[in-house]
């Protein structure tokens, strides 16, 4: 059996193996569902469907969405130009240390000083944060798969840094930051729940993001860069420019995801600001095939699938980690599944023997 | 006063997991895959050590079970990125998130998660000799499977055939070397050696499995890998001075008159090393040629 | 020397990718002891035939015997098993290995290597080439010539009765060739056969024993090297014009000729190119294209032609010298400023220069983006009126929507030529632009070409196609070794002269 290249790929293809790879993760997860002594078919439905049913349950999984669309903005958005940024995750820790500091530095700033200036902050942490990994890939060509990388533990180590010194709460004395000032504190969006600011903000990034690679010149340029560098730079396109500019811009996304969970969410800053937003960003711009509008369905339908488990822990007991198993195997189906749009499967026909002389 | 004593001791312990992985992840780079999922195997092998020790009461069976975990999540990773050609990062990634919380779910169904049973861990070696006194993993990894994998990858057919597909699999193709076969041993291999190290810390230094029990360490060794320059012997010597300023800042920290030295500076160092390096080396890193990328012969 | 008897034959070869026939019934017979040179043009079939030898390319008919017996060579590994070995132009070596690792890749196992035994089995093959080789240099630090030795101590270290050499002459620099011919002597007097492919004439005369010349995929003639003039040569080789656009078809395009003074509308002043550890990739060209003049620059391929397009690309940055278009500096400058001179550019190269993922109507706005804006936005109404008028008006069968690299090569080559050409460039440079293409094609790109001519604009015209050349051009030049090595109007020009000059013979 070989994989032979195909020559063209059919409209209905690619849905029809995403499908196929949602059937493959189901069978693949019912097994360690039913050990845990629940029925695959009721834990699916807690995952996929409860949370869509009630109004609370809904706002807790478009607050839950909120970092995903930042990160998975981020991620789509540097990869998409060629820029492999597996460092979302300390970009987004940049920025919501960033956002801590200017919320306790000047706590008594008014909201609509204060919130334009913890955004600007978070992104520009997060800019900078990622500056050094882009800058070495477009000067000096050195890979940026792991300079992005190793700068995740060090922003965690900053993070904690911070915490465990200046930062420490002075009155509790836990590892975590005073609150930041009032005027800092993403309001809420939709009365009676928890969906601040933030959500807006990242759905309106989704659109600029949108509009910017689909609809200008920058984006045309970005996406000729990601699919034939050296074509771009044939055509004009200033390819280190371009590449330069994204890396920037995906940072800055990802840092503005720190600002939203520490303004909109925490009011603070904790060690576990971030549970692997970053990493999962990853998940979410790859399943969305690094599309705008693919990262806003594919966060909503993870972070469902996170306040699912979390239900079903409840009701099931079945422990919610098995929303982040599901998650994973579906990512991993189906990117292996999609090679088949590019390749078909082929039976290898026997060969004929040769002959060969003595 | 700093006891040299114990600092030796404790950095040998802190040094040991570091090694398994980082000579994992040399033998993995060299055939010219980055696997990202050393992590999530790191996990997986820290938490299927703890399983099976748990119940059998035997950690050399631990042991073992983390062995076969961390080949069949070199399998994986070969699936992924041999056979389907897939984005090596985003495959690594995914393996990591996927072992991660697999691993979580099933401590959370077998042991009702904040699991505080504790195993027979390996015993010592020369109890009461200071700094000899030490776990049998930690003396076979530095004297058995560091020469050995060193050896192997210079000295026998098999690392030759590795780091030839790891630089130029076209011609190592033409060689009549099987490309694809070759990846899959190193990454199996490699992930073995990966699981090794994180079932060490919970067969030796710890005893019982806790969340988050990797902490990063996985990172750390892609780091060290770097550093060593994909060498076996230096990225040893690198997990070594990176677990000597660990153990070394815990002792800073009783100390009154370096207190004030934030540990985070500290464990921070082996990261910005690896970055200032590659800055400084500039075009001249001498990355595995075939490195990310897939082979498919045309 | 010789025994007489063949050892290699190649019966009735014939071998078609699609509707192009590579190999029309080649034979070719080689026998122990000799070096046998196989000599074309580019596309002759050369590189196929010896591909289907190695058995890297299936034949789609024919027969191959060796000593006497057929075999059917299916993979290099029957290849090798049958005695053959091939060295290529580009090698398959490792290059962070050591020679003696690279020798023993092949025949490893798993376990211990001895690699003492390896090394003194190193020296030894190298000294019956006689050759030094350090067993334990790391091949990426060795010279190209000291790769190619290697690939031929890998090549012999296996019981090889016949060697293949495809343009082994090709990488290396005029002391390596002479080393290389020395190896080539001891090896045929040992009874060893080669298959020595180049386009080299001077070469060709000097180390062959017979040369086998081969046009259009048929072997045109076989006959001794010792005593031929290598214009006979160059004359086999090249043949007569025939087809295509004649030069009686360019009478109905005459343009105005020289007749506007002021700047050339292409100059190109010292030009210098300078590789680590080779000769320069360019040395010292000069030349000037005027207004309403072709140009054609002849060359065998790999003598500099490259890496001049790149430059009048901006893809590569010159060592030395200066480049003007229409007066106007770009020496060094960015695509987008040497676009912004006005000089359109079309490499041989299509995937280098153009996104085959991204659409026609993109591909076709890609240069000038900034034209197609309103406001921050790309106006996509006008992008796609633009890409329907220069689909109508260049006959491209494609719609704006398709993805380029979705394209056949001849609709291919047109959106390239078209996106050039709507600018209405004051001058051209275009590499081998109907090369892979059908007769019709490559008869519209032609025109298209004398049309702009007519227009007044200067046009560089790089081409390995002499026929294309001739047709073409109003002068020629020729570059060799990356100096410009002669010129003459192309009503002078003949095959003979033209391949002489080609080959470097009549520097």
């Amino acid at each position: 059996m070989r994989l032979v290249l195909r020559g063209h790929e059919p409209r209905w293809l690619a849905p029809v193996l995403v499908l196929l790879a949602a059937v493959i993760t189901f069978v693949l997860t019912a097994g360690p569902i039913r050990a845990a002594g629940a029925s695959p078919v009721a834990a699916y439905q807690r995952y996929l469907l409860t949370p869509l049913t009630s109004f609370r349950s809904f706002s807790e999984v478009l607050l839950a969405s909120t970092p995903l669309l930042f990160t998975g903005l981020a991620v789509a958005l540097a990869f998409r130009t060629g820029f492999f940024n597996i460092g979302a995750e300390g970009q987004f820790l940049a920025g919501a240390v960033a956002a801590t500091w200017v919320g306790i530095g000047v706590p008594d700033l008014p909201g609509p000083v204060a919130i334009p200036l913890v955004i600007a902050a978070g992104a520009l942490a997060g800019a900078l944060w990622v500056a050094i990994p882009a800058v070495l890939r477009v000067r000096y060509g050195i890979d940026e798969v792991v300079t992005t990388l190793l700068l995740n533990p060090v922003a965690l180590l900053v993070v904690q840094g911070l915490l465990n010194g200046p930062w420490r709460n002075p009155v509790s004395q836990f590892p975590e930051s005073a609150e930041i000032g009032s005027g800092f504190i993403f309001p809420t969006v939709i009365p009676g729940t928890r969906v601040h600011l933030g959500f807006v903000l990242a759905i309106g990034l989704a659109v600029v993001v949108w509009l910017v690679v689909g609809r200008t010149g920058t984006g045309l340029r970005m996406r000729a860069v990601g699919l034939a560098p050296t074509a771009a730079r044939f055509n004009g396109v200033p390819v280190e420019r371009t590449l330069l500019g994204t890396a920037l811009a995906s940072g800055a996304i990802a840092g503005i995801g720190g600002v939203s969970q520490v303004a909109g969410l925490q009011h603070q800053l904790t060690g576990e600001i971030s549970p692997g937003f970053g990493y999962t960003g990853i998940v979410v711009a790859t399943l969305a095939a690094l599309t705008p509008i693919g990262v806003i369905l594919v966060s909503l339908l993870l972070a469902t699938i996170q306040v699912g488990a979390e239900s079903a822990s409840r009701v099931l007991q079945l422990p919610p980690q098995m929303g982040q198993v599901v998650t994973a195997t579906f990512l991993l189906v189906t990117v292996g599944i999609l090679v088949l749009r590019r390749y078909r499967i082929r039976i290898r026909r026997p060969s004929r023997t040769s002959e060969v002389p003595s | 006063m700093i006891g040299l004593a114990d600092l030796a001791t404790a950095t040998l312990v802190g040094a040991t997991p570091l090694l398994f992985a980082a000579t994992g992840e040399v033998i993995t780079e060299r055939a010219g895959i980055l696997n990202l999922g050393i992590e999530g195997t790191m996990y997986a092998g820290a938490f299927t050590g703890f399983l099976v020790a748990a119940n059998t009461g035997s950690p050399w069976l631990g042991l073992g079970a983390a062995v076969i975990a961390g080949m069949l999540a070199g399998a994986l990773m070969g699936l992924l990125s041999v056979t389907l050609g897939v984005n090596q990062h985003v495959a690594g990634i995914g393996i990591t998130l996927l072992l991660i919380a697999a691993s979580d779910f099933a401590n959370r169904l077998l042991f009702s998660g904040g699991s505080l049973t504790q195993i027979d861990k390996f015993g010592l070696l020369f109890p009461d000799t200071p700094v000899l006194s030490q776990y049998l993993l930690t003396y076979l990894g530095f004297l058995v499977v560091v020469p050995a994998a060193a050896w192997m990858l210079w000295r026998s057919g098999f690392g030759l055939r590795v780091r030839a597909v790891g630089e130029n699999p076209e011609a190592t193709d033409a060689a009549g070397v099987p490309v694809a076969r070759t990846r899959y041993a190193a990454l199996i291999l490699g992930a073995a050696l990966m699981a090794v190290g994180g079932a060490f810390i919970t067969l030796a230094m710890v005893g019982t499995f806790t969340l988050n029990i990797i902490g990063g360490r996985g990172w750390v060794a892609i780091a060290l890998v770097i550093f060593g320059r994909w060498r076996v012997v230096p990225a040893m010597l690198g997990a070594l001075l990176f677990a000597g300023v660990d153990a070394l800042q815990l002792q800073l920290a009783i100390t009154e008159a370096f207190a004030a030295v934030p540990r985070e500076l500290l464990i921070a160092t082996p990261y910005l090393v690896v970055i200032v390096a590659l800055a400084l080396s500039g075009r001249n890193v001498a990355y595995p040629g075939a490195y990310l990328k897939p082979y498919r012969r045309t | 020397m010789s025994d007489g008897s063949p050892v290699v034959e190649l019966l009735g070869i014939r071998k078609s990718f699609g509707d192009l026939v590579v190999n029309d019934g080649v034979d070719l017979a080689l026998v122990t002891g000799e070096v046998h040179a196989l000599l074309g043009e580019n596309g002759a079939g050369k590189t196929t035939l010896m591909r289907i030898l190695y058995g890297l390319t299936r034949p789609d008919a024919g027969t191959i015997r060796i000593a006497g017996s057929p075999v059917e060579i299916s993979s290099p590994r029957v290849a090798i098993a049958s005695g053959i070995g091939m060295v290529t132009q580009h090698f398959s070596l490792v290059s962070t290995m050591t020679v003696t690792e690279n020798l023993v890749l092949s025949s490893v196992g798993l376990g211990p290597v001895d690699l003492e035994a390896a090394r003194a089995q190193v020296r030894a093959t190298a000294d019956r080439l006689g050759v030094p080789i350090d067993p334990d240099a790391k091949v990426g630090s060795l010279s190209i010539g000291e790769q190619q030795r290697v690939e031929i101590l890998k090549a012999l270290s296996h019981e090889c009765r016949v060697l293949i050499m495809d343009e082994p002459t090709a990488v290396l620099v005029p002391q390596d060739v002479e080393l290389l011919f020395a190896t080539i002597r001891r090896l045929t007097d040992e009874g060893l056969g080669v298959l020595f492919i180049s386009h080299k004439l001077h070469e060709v005369t000097a180390i062959s024993h017979r040369v086998s010349v081969l046009r259009r995929g048929r072997i045109v003639d076989t006959v001794a090297a010792a005593g031929i003039e290598p214009r006979e040569l160059a004359t086999l080789m090249v043949g007569t014009p025939t087809v295509g656009v004649t030069r009686a078809d360019r009478g109905s395009f005459v343009g105005s000729q020289n007749a506007e003074p002021g700047p050339a509308s292409l100059e190109i002043n010292d030009l210098t190119v300078a590789r680590r550890g080779a000769r320069p990739a360019l040395d010292s060209i000069s030349l000037v294209v005027r207004p309403g003049e072709i140009v054609g620059l002849a060359g065998v391929s790999g003598n500099g032609q490259r890496p001049l397009v790149d430059v009048l690309s901006g893809m590569t940055r010159p060592t030395s010298g200066s480049v003007r278009v229409r007066g106007t500096d770009v020496t060094g400058a960015t695509p987008h400023a040497i676009l912004a001179a006005g000089l359109g550019r079309i490499p041989e190269d299509r995937h280098g220069s153009i996104v085959a993922d991204l659409s026609v109507e993109q591909n076709l706005v890609l240069e000038d983006i900034e034209a197609f804006r309103r406001g921050p936005f790309l106006d996509r109404r006008r992008i796609r009126a633009h890409a329907r008028d220069v689909i109508e008006r260049f006959d491209i069968k494609a719609a704006p929507g398709d993805p380029v690299g979705a394209l056949s090569g001849g609709n291919m080559q047109k959106v390239l030529l078209a996106r050039v050409l709507v600018r209405d460039p004051t001058a051209i440079v275009v590499a081998q632009p109907t090369r892979g293409l059908d007769v019709g094609a490559a008869g519209y790109v032609h025109r298209q070409l004398l049309e702009r001519r007519r227009l007044g604009a200067g046009i560089l015209l790089v081409s390995e196609d002499l026929e294309e050349l001739l047709a073409l051009a109003d002068r020629l030049l020729v570059i060799f070794d990356g100096r410009i090595v002669g010129g003459l109007p192309t009503a002078e020009a003949t095959p003979e002269r033209l391949g002489l000059l080609m080959s470097g013979e009549a520097a």
